[in-house]
């Protein structure tokens, strides 16, 4: 019996769009007279983006994700990352990465476009390598931002300006390696619109504590990637103004994101991209995951609030803050990077299991699944340091094994027998009419 | 009132019928190519021995991995909830449940009533269920049977680090070219088959009293091997692969009412 009134999500065709944009924009800006980068999904875009504005990105760990949902050209890529030499234990989305790299295919249609720089920060050991290797197999220039300062709540001014610096540098390197002269004015705006879509995309976030949740997992995971994508750009800041308006617009118009919400989820970790229909199979439950520190705090940038709850981060134009000088663009724009969620608990699991017990309590959570995912080294590490304390928390929890990018170490069936077994704990019997066809 | 509850286990079908709460009859038959002929002929078997006609049981609740297959079943329940319900029936006081069935080791977290409280299941090693043993039985020519006892024989330790069941057979024939008396070789592989159900044990945690269920619970090296590992007695059920199957029934009972 449905008991929510749901509707599709108008922002979906502009998320698509904007997305294919991304790719198409950055495949053809050589044509245009463009320059194209190359780095990850957390290196600081907003610092090229002084180059001019025809300079465009393309960040691996969306793009590996890309790759991993076309299982076939995932394999191919896979394993000619493997005939390399390269470990199968490696991190699935740069493998995946590399391998279209080798093969000169690009997920998107014809040849991999060739990068003119790296520009990198060092997150985990993967990231460091990945884009160092790429510029010694595309022989173009490489510049990586140490960012192993500790985590935030340890942050003090020493600790800022290694980043702060290290930045500068940064720039004085680009403006050598393409000839062109820094124009600070783009990197404060840029500055602006990363705080802007990050702040917002928090807000998003925020709103999925409602019962019924106005967006399902699933779904979050093509609309937080823009943020992956280029968190600078305009078009992404603006996209996700619309993008919450319409889900504030939800919440108060009760507009579910499935019909009958019983039991409210989260998961952990890069999902496994090639089976997302796992979140599907909940639903025959009435279960819905309502997000994960991963999807709210991998982009998301979020502070906690007087009453003790996690909310967006005030930005620096919300306080009146007036941005007009290169240093202080630099150094709010590292202050903000190194609050965010995902980047606390690669110093220690237990910040991460607080995180995570914080969202259980205020998106009013019934379990956790934990992907133990075999792809990522950075954000499965002490994982099972969590599982013990959402356990003893009395949180219920699961866990899975799997990959976010290398479909042949995750088991489809045996990952939903066990969410069987989790739901059944929890006290949820599969829907009847679904139950026949299942 | 009639139920039954049918276990679709890997290697083999388990029925068991209850009638007002009391077993009337039980079967066991190897699960073979065709699962669909193998569930018939058990609950076939189970029906004889109860003296009843399949036709009159009111409720047949299935479980095991073929649960969605079994024939004429009217619901179903998952492993680990036949295992619990079934494990508070047969003893009270029990709050871990180890169940190590052909292809699958579970360690299973329940309070008094047998509600599930968290669990654990063997992931990516095959080194830690009953085919494990079958296969290095077949290594060393010895029946299960014999395997089992073989192990009680020995009192060295001799490590077996492989987490594939593959390579696991890999070390087994190292230690054959070795000299390695049997009863070493066969104490050796119980003790790794302990070793990753006891590390589940842990992931759930410790709570007395501890039960051990599934086919593999009639091997008394296995028993053994778990019993020194986490250095307390169990409780080992007189049919311990009949525990889900019971289990099943009895929800059967209540889903019917």
């Amino acid at each position: 019996m449905n008991e929510y009134k749901t509707e599709p999500l108008k922002s979906w065709k502009k998320a698509k769009e904007l997305r294919q944009k991304y790719y198409e924009d950055y495949q053809n800006a050589h044509a245009k007279g463009g320059i194209r980068w190359t780095g990850g999904a957390w290196s600081f875009d907003a610092i090229p983006a002084g180059l001019g504005n025809d300079v465009y990105n393309i960040t691996g760990e969306p793009y590996g994700a890309s790759i991993a949902f076309d299982k076939k050209l995932s394999m191919e890529c896979l394993e000619a990352a493997e005939a390399k030499g390269w470990a199968r234990d490696l991190c699935s989305y740069m493998r995946n990465y590399w391998g279209s790299m080798y093969l000169n295919k690009y997920a998107f249609g014809g040849e991999y476009p060739q990068p003119d720089f790296c520009f990198q920060d060092h997150i985990c050991c993967s990231h460091a390598k990945w884009y160092q290797h790429v510029a010694e197999y595309k022989k173009i220039p490489y510049f990586c931002i140490d960012v192993s300062v500790g985590p935030y709540k340890d942050l003090d001014e020493d600790r800022l300006m290694f980043v702060v610096n290290q930045m500068h540098e940064s720039i004085e390197w680009l403006e050598k390696v393409t000839g062109r002269k820094y124009q600070d004015e783009l990197l404060i705006e840029a500055v602006k619109n990363e705080m802007r879509s990050t702040s917002v995309w928090a807000e998003i976030c925020y709103l999925n504590m409602n019962k019924p949740a106005p967006l399902d997992e699933k779904t979050m995971y093509s609309l937080y990637v823009h943020g992956t994508l280029a968190k600078h750009n305009k078009e992404i800041a603006d996209f996700y103004e619309e993008l919450r308006d319409e889900v504030k617009y939800r919440v108060d118009n009760n507009i579910a994101a499935i019909p009958d919400e019983k039991c409210r989820l989260m998961s952990d970790t890069q999902p496994p991209w090639g089976f997302l229909k796992v979140f599907r199979y909940l639903e025959k439950f009435g279960a819905i995951s309502v997000g994960s520190l991963y999807t709210f705090g991998l982009i998301g940038i979020w502070e906690n609030k007087p009453d003790g709850t996690w909310g967006p981060r005030t930005t620096p134009m919300q306080k009146g803050e007036n941005i007009t000088t290169r240093d202080q663009a630099l150094r709010l724009l590292a202050d903000w990077n190194l609050c965010k969620p995902e980047w606390q608990h690669f110093y220690d699991p237990n910040l991460k299991t607080e995180m995570m017990l914080q969202i259980v309590k205020q998106w009013k959570l019934d379990g956790v699944m934990l992907h133990l995912n075999r792809g990522c080294e950075g954000l499965s590490c002490g994982i099972m340091e969590n599982r013990l304390g959402i356990a003893e928390a009395g949180v219920p929890v699961m866990t899975f094994e799997g990959n976010m990018g290398d479909e042949r170490e995750f088991d489809e069936k045996r990952t939903v027998t066990r969410i069987d077994s989790f739901m059944e704990t929890l006290g949820y019997d599969m829907q009847e009419e679904t139950a026949k066809t299942a | 009132m009639i139920t039954a509850g049918i276990d679709m286990g890997a290697k083999y079908v388990k029925v068991v019928i209850l009638q007002d709460g009391t077993v009337k009859g039980k079967a066991i038959v190897l699960m073979g190519f065709d699962p669909l002929e193998a569930a018939s002929a058990c609950m076939k078997e189970a029906a004889e021995k109860a003296g009843i006609d399949p036709g009159t049981i009111d409720h047949i609740t299935a479980t095991g991995a073929g649960r969605k297959a079994a024939p004429n079943a009217n619901s179903d329940i998952t492993d680990v909830g036949a295992a619990a319900k079934g494990m508070v029936h047969v003893k009270e006081g029990v709050h871990t449940v180890i169940d190590v069935g052909a292809e699958e080791g579970r360690a299973i977290k329940i309070d008094a009533e047998g509600k599930v409280i968290d669990f654990a299941v063997n992931e990516k090693c095959a080194a830690g269920a009953g085919a494990f043993a079958e296969s290095m039985s077949r290594a060393l020519e010895v029946s299960l049977e014999e395997f089992g006892k073989l192990s009680l024989q020995s009192d060295k330790s001799i490590p077996m680090n492989a987490q594939c069941a593959v390579f696991a057979e890999s070390e087994v024939v190292s230690l054959v070219h070795a000299k390695t008396p049997k009863r070493d070789i066969s104490r050796a592989v119980h003790d790794a088959i302990a070793s990753r159900i006891v590390s589940m044990v842990r992931r759930v945690g410790i709570n007395n009293d501890i039960a051990l269920i599934g086919g593999v619970s009639h091997n008394p090296g296995f028993v053994d091997a778990i019993q020194r590992s986490l250095e307390t007695d169990l409780i080992v059920p007189e049919e311990p692969d009949y525990v889900s199957a019971l289990g099943a029934a009895i929800v059967a009972g209540e889903r019917n009412k």
